[in-house]
């Protein structure tokens, strides 16, 4: 029932909701004086309260590095967890300004929903859990299996794919939220567990008491590009999002690091001068200061140290850079010059 | 306004913008077409806004291929299906546990009900503790509880319950041998068919010798007699031949014959034992409402202890029971939708969540969804209005 009041109250506020409201969202943002940003629930690693109540991680870093190139504060940020059913129509009801939730960016998506990718901050693709008693070694084992998945995902759409492309049969268990997925397979009730990799990896080693007693099969099914998007229809906003993403990118390829963004004020290289505003003005077409990237590594650091900090080798989730390594070191993270 | 249309002569000739009539008649028209442009307003700029924001709409959906299995389905499905399959497979799965559901909390609801007004100290103090608790911890707490009490209590594949090799028990669900009738089998049906009619048309021929002749005929006996063994002769005479297809364990889980996973048994068991505990208050109040003057004067009358229950008391309970009854069955009808929470692939669950998730169509979605709800619900409180009619006093 109570699905169903907010899913009213949603129809009834796109109605009534005027059509400047959507218009500049980053003067309503500026008005207001935060962020307002969807995040998961809480998966370690991408975005979940730590120990004092705070939201960190990797999806939250990206709605802190928005607010710093906005406010000069990474702090100025209101988080609005939000399941997989949830939180494409907060984002089009304007209850967040901006969904950096694991979102896997696909064309229905990009062009049915009203919203525009900022871009791909994490590349990733859907692996199988399971138990490491089952004796189980490759998803092509897995016909008949009782399968926890997330509903209203695009892992329930590859899972579908997958079973019936290989001729296997299935049962796929599907809950609302992410949590009750993951309890459900610790309870039996699954033999598999099925989501992007990067999130196996992150529930196994945070919510399971012994990691190794699960293992994730070797066959990943799909390609998922997870970014952060917007509504479609404010250009402005886009180019914020965009560039937010694609200035730590940046930062990362020219060697501008947290620790060192300073010193670099002085360098002669043209490219980290634009981008950190000391040459030119990259800010005013943004609707930003001058240093809004600069503002950004500073709080913040670059793309390499966000991955470090949250899902990095030495994190508790362990994950090597991989293809999310710069293009410049054999992966395929690449972004535009600022120029 | 009755006075004065009752009694036009007397009224006062007022002018044209004083007359009540005129008035009533304006104002009605008034606050009408405001609720109207209020209607207009929201869907114009619904549309506007869906438009600006170059989101598809439209109900073309429907005939798109869904991508997305379910794992309980009482019709063929499969990721190849149409959105409007999905759609069905929910709608029906919404039955399915609405109807087991009013089935059993309406037989535990009366136990109950009528356990309340026992004099037994026990047991009409089991009876309210029970109503006490139920009633008041919410539905959805209780749902959990169930989902994953029952999971619990479950083995492991592995470590499934059998019995005779046909009924196994465990964590993924309840597997039974699922009949397969042969084409003979229809015979079989006609029977159970006749021996059903037939018990109607006896039970009328009853009554009316009742009335006639004093004399009494035990309908129900005899009904019970004829419905089981016409069908057997049937089967008997029809040379029918009934295999059965029974589970067996292969790779993860068992295969084959009927079953009924946890999510579907915590949902019949949460939603029965929930609205028993209402229905059983409503039972008591309409037992209770009964004067004990009625049960003294069929005493009085000489009737057996279960004639008087049967044929004085309980219906005149039923004129204060069904009523209330029929909101009860609403409600749990519509409570059905939180089963969503415990994955049981019910309508809103596959429709409101999953389809309108991968198409992106909220308001297509929301307002279909919400017209299944009110025309379950407009048609339950129909067909018992019509009991309702049927079992009410008859004033003459």
């Amino acid at each position: 029932m109570h699905k169903k009041l907010v899913s009213l109250a949603l129809a009834a506020s796109m109605g009534f909701t005027a059509t400047a409201a959507f218009a500049d969202t980053l003067e309503d943002v500026k008005a207001k004086g935060y962020l307002q940003c969807g995040v998961t629930g809480g998966v370690a690693g991408f975005s979940a309260p730590d120990a004092n109540n705070n939201w960190t991680g990797l999806e939250v870093d990206y709605c802190r590095a928005v607010a710093a190139a906005i406010f000069n504060d990474p702090d100025k940020v209101r988080y609005t967890p939000l399941t997989s059913t949830e939180r494409f129509a907060a984002l089009s009801s304007g209850e967040i300004d901006v969904l950096s939730r694991t979102t896997t960016w696909t064309m229905s998506r990009d062009t049915q929903l009203g919203i525009n990718f900022a871009g791909t901050m994490f590349y990733d693709g859907q692996g199988f859990m399971v138990r490491a008693a089952d004796g189980i070694s490759s998803a092509k084992d897995l016909s008949g299996a009782a399968i926890c998945i997330e509903q209203g995902t695009t892992t329930e759409l590859n899972a579908a794919d997958y079973f019936a492309a290989n001729g296997m049969e299935y049962n796929p268990i599907v809950f609302v939220a992410q949590d009750e997925v993951f309890a459900a397979y610790l309870d039996g009730r699954c033999d598999v567990y099925t989501t992007d990799s990067s999130a196996l990896a992150s529930e196994r080693a945070v919510k399971t008491s012994d990691p190794s007693e699960h293992i994730i099969l070797p066959e990943i099914i799909s390609k998922e590009p997870l970014g952060p998007s917007v509504r479609q229809g404010d250009d402005t906003w886009l180019n914020i999002a965009r560039w937010t993403y694609f200035a730590i990118l940046n930062a990362e390829e020219l060697g501008v690091t947290q620790a060192n963004v300073d010193e670099m004020l002085g360098s002669d290289n043209p490219s980290i001068k634009r981008l950190l505003g000391v040459e030119g003005d990259f800010g005013t077409p943004l609707g930003l200061d001058k240093d809004w990237a600069y503002n950004i590594i500073k709080h913040l650091g670059n793309y390499g140290e966000m991955y470090e900090r949250h899902v990095g080798p030495n994190t508790a989730i362990g994950l090597e850079r991989g293809i999310n390594a710069l293009w410049t070191k054999g992966g395929i993270q690449y972004a535009p010059p600022v120029r | 306004m009755a006075n004065q249309d009752a009694t036009p002569e007397v009224a006062p000739k007022a002018s044209f913008f004083n007359d009540p009539k005129i008035r009533g008649i304006f104002y009605q028209v008034l606050v009408a077409a405001l609720v109207l442009s209020a209607f207009y307003m929201i869907a114009v700029n619904t549309a506007a806004n869906l438009e600006r924001q170059n989101k598809s709409t439209g109900f073309d959906f429907f005939w798109s291929t869904s991508g997305f299995d379910i794992f309980f389905t009482l019709i063929p499905y499969g990721r190849a299906s149409y959105y409007w399959e999905a759609f069905l497979v929910g709608l029906l799965n919404t039955l399915l546990v609405s109807v087991i559901g009013i089935f059993f909390a309406t037989i535990l609801g009366f136990l109950v009900g009528v356990a309340r007004l026992s004099k037994n100290w026990i047991v009409s103090r089991l009876a309210m503790l029970y109503v006490e608790i139920l009633r008041n911890v919410p539905l959805l707490l209780q749902l959990f509880f169930w989902y994953f009490a029952v999971l619990k209590a479950m083995p492991g594949v592995k470590q499934s319950y059998e019995w005779l090799g046909a009924i196994v028990l465990n964590r993924r669900g309840l597997y039974l041998p699922a009949p397969q009738p042969d084409d003979k089998f229809i015979f079989v049906v006609i029977a159970l068919l006749i021996a059903v009619v037939g018990s109607f048309i006896l039970r009328h021929w009853a009554l009316r010798r009742l009335e006639a002749t004093g004399k009494r005929f035990p309908v129900l006996w005899t009904a019970i007699g004829v419905i089981v063994l016409l069908p057997l002769l049937a089967w008997l005479l029809s040379g029918t031949h009934m295999t059965f297809e029974l589970p067996v364990l292969a790779g993860f889980n068992y295969r084959g014959g009927l079953s009924l996973p946890p999510e579907f048994m915590a949902l019949a068991l949460g939603l029965t034992l929930y609205t028993a505990a209402f229905i059983a208050e409503i039972v008591r109040a309409g037992i209770n409402a009964v004067s004990s003057g009625q049960t003294e004067a069929a005493q009085s009358l000489g009737l057996k202890d279960n004639d008087r229950l049967r044929l004085v008391v309980i219906p005149q309970a039923m004129r204060v029971i069904v009523p209330p009854l029929t909101s009860q069955y609403l409600n749990l009808t519509k409570n059905s939708s939180l089963a969503a929470a415990i994955g049981y692939p019910e309508l809103v669950s596959v429709f409101m969540g999953t389809t309108l998730n991968q198409t992106g169509r909220a308001i297509e979605v929301v307002f279909i969804t919400m017209l299944v709800y009110l025309t379950l619900s407009l048609s339950t409180s129909a067909f018992m209005n019509w009991y309702n009619a049927r079992v009410s006093l008859v004033e003459r």
